[in-house]
């Protein structure tokens, strides 16, 4: 699994961003409410694949990094340790929503389908949009190479009810 | 509806019958009388702007008022707020340290005793705030009780900034007659008991009725019913403490009955709770057809969260289950429904000669459509679970309270009045929001206190002696903090008698204990 792997190469434990230190240890013992759990799966790529995605931080500022086919765009910020505050906070596990990210619209079409545990954690996110999704549950692929991801700003009043 | 015969058959009375019985001793029946109503909505969102007028008293030196001495900020409480804050000043000031205080020896909060512990994932979030805690700037000190053991203006001597996320540690009363009666515990205690918290470990409630009873329809609602509805080989994996799981070995509830003031559309639980509530192995739902009248057209208008929420939530009620599906729940033993618009009224403990001392009885209002008839409905019930919500308390006379919105006054975790003192978490909000929503409430604080200090209102021209000034008042007053690497001590016994079973942990039930692990 693309995540585990790119636990196992992070070693470091900045503060700027978390590191993972844990989860390749994580069991699931939620899997039997889901029935499935949402690590991505992939190959490792040829260094010559790689997938350009560029990341548009709170304060504005984009950051520019690449990542690999199958691996998420979790993984992504994992391994370039990216200093998106939050980010992650339940490793990939479809139980957080902190992975919250906007596409633009052609980008969004091109990201495959959504499950309906992914929409329902989805449906809890700060500042929902028409094309928001998790970032643990999107994959690169060469096709993607040079997307746009938005991290949504946080809203400054947290009593967001459900109705938006 | 099939539903309604099984829970009402034979037991519609009034509610003065059972109340002249009462305190007459020998066997009792406990039930609760709701009011029940129809198309009436409650909005309970508390107004979050809560504005009146400037209180800042910008220091006199004004922008040059900081200097180079470092910033020391106090946190108070260990939970999500206090992590995520910590964080964010950690990470946006290189200059500030940052010591969390907290009242157990033990750190995370609601992480480690409210999550459900059938919920393994939420707690990754614990690998996140591990690395704040052992960041170098950031000490945990465990087992200090804020307004107990050092009150918050000593902590606002010895830092410049103190910042409030203490939680919410109390429960919201239903405020009818008979809530406190035996049989009728609050979500809070009863999640404290199976997720180890000290002080609910004495709880040992009563499971050997069949019916139980939950009041209120949100996430904690539904821990609590999966808790009492979860097959005993899936609790098992789970940290749930073993006197928990021996208790719920034991259990004779076999259904859960979850009661809403409001209609479908206003259900507070959220979709990834109500679909797991769906699928539990070996319960099968069991609604009430009518609660569901006029709600499709409804829908319409709606936004998408909401409307899918809904949409599930009329396609477990309604919906004829496919081959597979009816299966399931033909072999169900366990049953679990929603039931909506009725409102509690009154709990009664009954005289019952001639049956189970354990059997109980539960009551409603009875109203047709839109009016009060006063009329009640009679559920027998051995067990009720008031799950309406959690409420902070004051922990220390010198912090401003609002006790009717029972939060800490604040704008944008300023708290209102006093210079230097912050709050976040469910203390500046109230007891709602999950985890990430509490992070972006702490960010937000955080964000607040770093201007306040950029801009001189929080004044850092003196250095603060930070832990080192209330190190001596908590040895003269016989207080021992644990530290981080303490907590590690007990984490890996912890571990590790867990793993001797099969579990990620067994949890220590004792603060004594705790101690002890420290210690030795
Ligand atoms: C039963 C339950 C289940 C939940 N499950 C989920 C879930 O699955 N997913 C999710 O995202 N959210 C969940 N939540 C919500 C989540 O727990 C909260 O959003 C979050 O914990 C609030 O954080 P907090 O830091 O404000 O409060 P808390 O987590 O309560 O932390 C407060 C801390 O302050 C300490 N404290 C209290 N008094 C003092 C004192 N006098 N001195 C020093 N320290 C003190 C407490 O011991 C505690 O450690 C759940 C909540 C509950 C109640
Ligand atoms: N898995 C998770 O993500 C998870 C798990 C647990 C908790 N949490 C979060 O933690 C927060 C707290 O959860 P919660 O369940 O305690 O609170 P909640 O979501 O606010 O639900 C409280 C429930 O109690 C009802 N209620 C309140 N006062 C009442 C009264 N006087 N009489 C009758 N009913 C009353 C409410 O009904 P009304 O709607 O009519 O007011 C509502 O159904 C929530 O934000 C929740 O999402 C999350
Ligand atoms: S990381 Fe938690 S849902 Fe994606």
């Amino acid at each position: 699994m693309a995540l585990v792997a790119a636990l196992r190469r992070l070693s470091h434990a900045s503060l700027g961003f978390y590191s993972w230190r844990a989860a390749a240890a994580t069991p699931t013992f939620g899997a039997w409410i889901t029935g499935q759990r949402s690590f991505t799966v992939g190959s490792q790529p040829l260094r010559s694949d790689k997938v350009t995605v560029h990341f548009i931080n709170r304060d504005g500022d984009k950051i520019t990094v690449k990542g690999s086919p199958g691996e998420s765009l979790l993984d992504v910020v994992i391994n370039e340790d990216l200093d998106i505050d939050g980010f992650g906070a339940c490793e990939g596990t479809l139980a957080c929503s902190t992975c919250h990210l906007i596409f633009e619209d052609d980008v969004f079409k091109k990201l495959g389908r959504i499950t309906d545990e992914e929409m329902d954690m989805l449906d809890l996110a700060y500042g929902l949009t028409d094309t928001s999704r998790l970032g643990c549950q999107v994959c690169l692929s060469k096709s993607l190479d040079g997307l746009v991801a938005k991290v949504p700003e946080s809203v400054a009043d947290a009593r967001q009810s459900q109705d938006g | 509806m099939i539903g309604q015969k099984l829970l009402f058959s034979g037991l519609r009375t009034s509610a003065s019958r059972w109340i002249n019985r009462l305190n007459e001793g020998e066997t009792f029946l406990t039930h609760v009388s709701f009011k029940k109503v129809t198309g009436i909505r409650i909005q309970f969102k508390i107004d979050s702007k809560y504005v009146l007028g400037n209180f800042y008293c910008i220091n006199g030196r004004g922008q040059a008022s900081f200097s180079s001495c470092s910033p020391k900020v106090c946190i108070v409480g260990s939970g999500p707020a206090g992590f995520y804050t910590a964080h964010h000043v950690i990470k946006a000031r290189q200059d500030a340290e940052v010591d969390i205080y907290e009242r157990l020896p033990v750190p995370f909060g609601l992480v480690r005793f409210g999550v459900a512990p059938d919920h393994p994932e939420v707690k990754n979030v614990i690998n996140t705030f591990t690395q704040t805690a052992k960041h170098s700037r950031c000490n945990f000190y465990g087992n200090i009780n804020v307004g107990k053991d050092v009150s918050v203006e000593e902590l606002q001597q010895a830092y410049h900034a103190v910042v409030l996320s203490y939680g919410a540690e109390d429960n919201r009363k239903m405020g009818i007659p008979g809530e406190d009666l035996a049989g009728v515990y609050s979500a809070k205690d009863f999640v404290g008991w199976y997720n180890g918290l000290p002080s609910c470990q004495k709880l040992n409630p009563d499971l050997s009725c069949d019916t139980a009873v939950i009041l209120g329809q949100g996430n904690v609602a539904l821990d609590v019913a999966r808790i009492l509805l979860s097959p005993i080989n899936i609790l098992k994996k789970t940290d749930i403490t073993q006197p928990a799981l021996e208790a719920l070995e034991k259990s004779q509830v076999r259904r859960v009955l979850i009661v809403g003031r409001r209609g479908p559309i206003q259900i507070a639980c959220t979709i990834k709770e109500l679909r797991e509530m769906a699928k539990l192995p070996g319960t099968r739902p069991e609604m009430l057809a009518a609660d569901f009248d006029g709600i499709t057209e409804a829908l319409k208008n709606v936004p998408r969260p909401r409307k899918r929420l809904t949409e599930l939530l009329l396609k477990t009620a309604l919906e004829v289950p496919n081959e597979e599906e009816q299966e399931r729940r033909s072999k169900a033993s366990r049953v679990w429904a929603f039931q909506f618009f009725r409102s509690p009224v009154e709990v009664l403990a009954i005289k019952y000669t001639g049956v189970k001392s354990n059997l109980k009885q539960l009551e409603f209002f009875h109203v047709s459509a839109s009016v009060l008839t006063g009329e009640l409905e009679d559920v027998p019930c051995g067990l009720i679970i008031s799950s309406i919500g959690y409420k902070s308390t004051l922990i220390d006379p010198s912090v401003p309270f609002d006790s009717h919105k029972a939060i800490v006054p604040n704008i944008n975790g300023r708290v209102q009045q006093v210079a230097g003192l912050y709050c976040s978490g469910w203390l500046k909000t109230g007891p709602t929001g999950v985890i990430a929503t509490t992070m972006n409430n702490s960010f937000d604080t955080a964000k607040s206190l770093l201007d306040d200090m950029a801009s001189g209102t929080v004044d850092l021209s003196a250095s603060k002696a930070g832990f080192h000034s209330i190190t001596g008042l908590l040895e003269k007053r016989g207080v021992k903090p644990v530290l981080f690497s303490d907590w590690e001590k007990i984490d890996s016994v912890e571990t590790s008698k867990g793993e001797a079973i099969g579990k990620p942990r067994e949890k220590i039930l004792t603060v004594q204990e705790m101690l002890q692990v420290v210690h030795k």
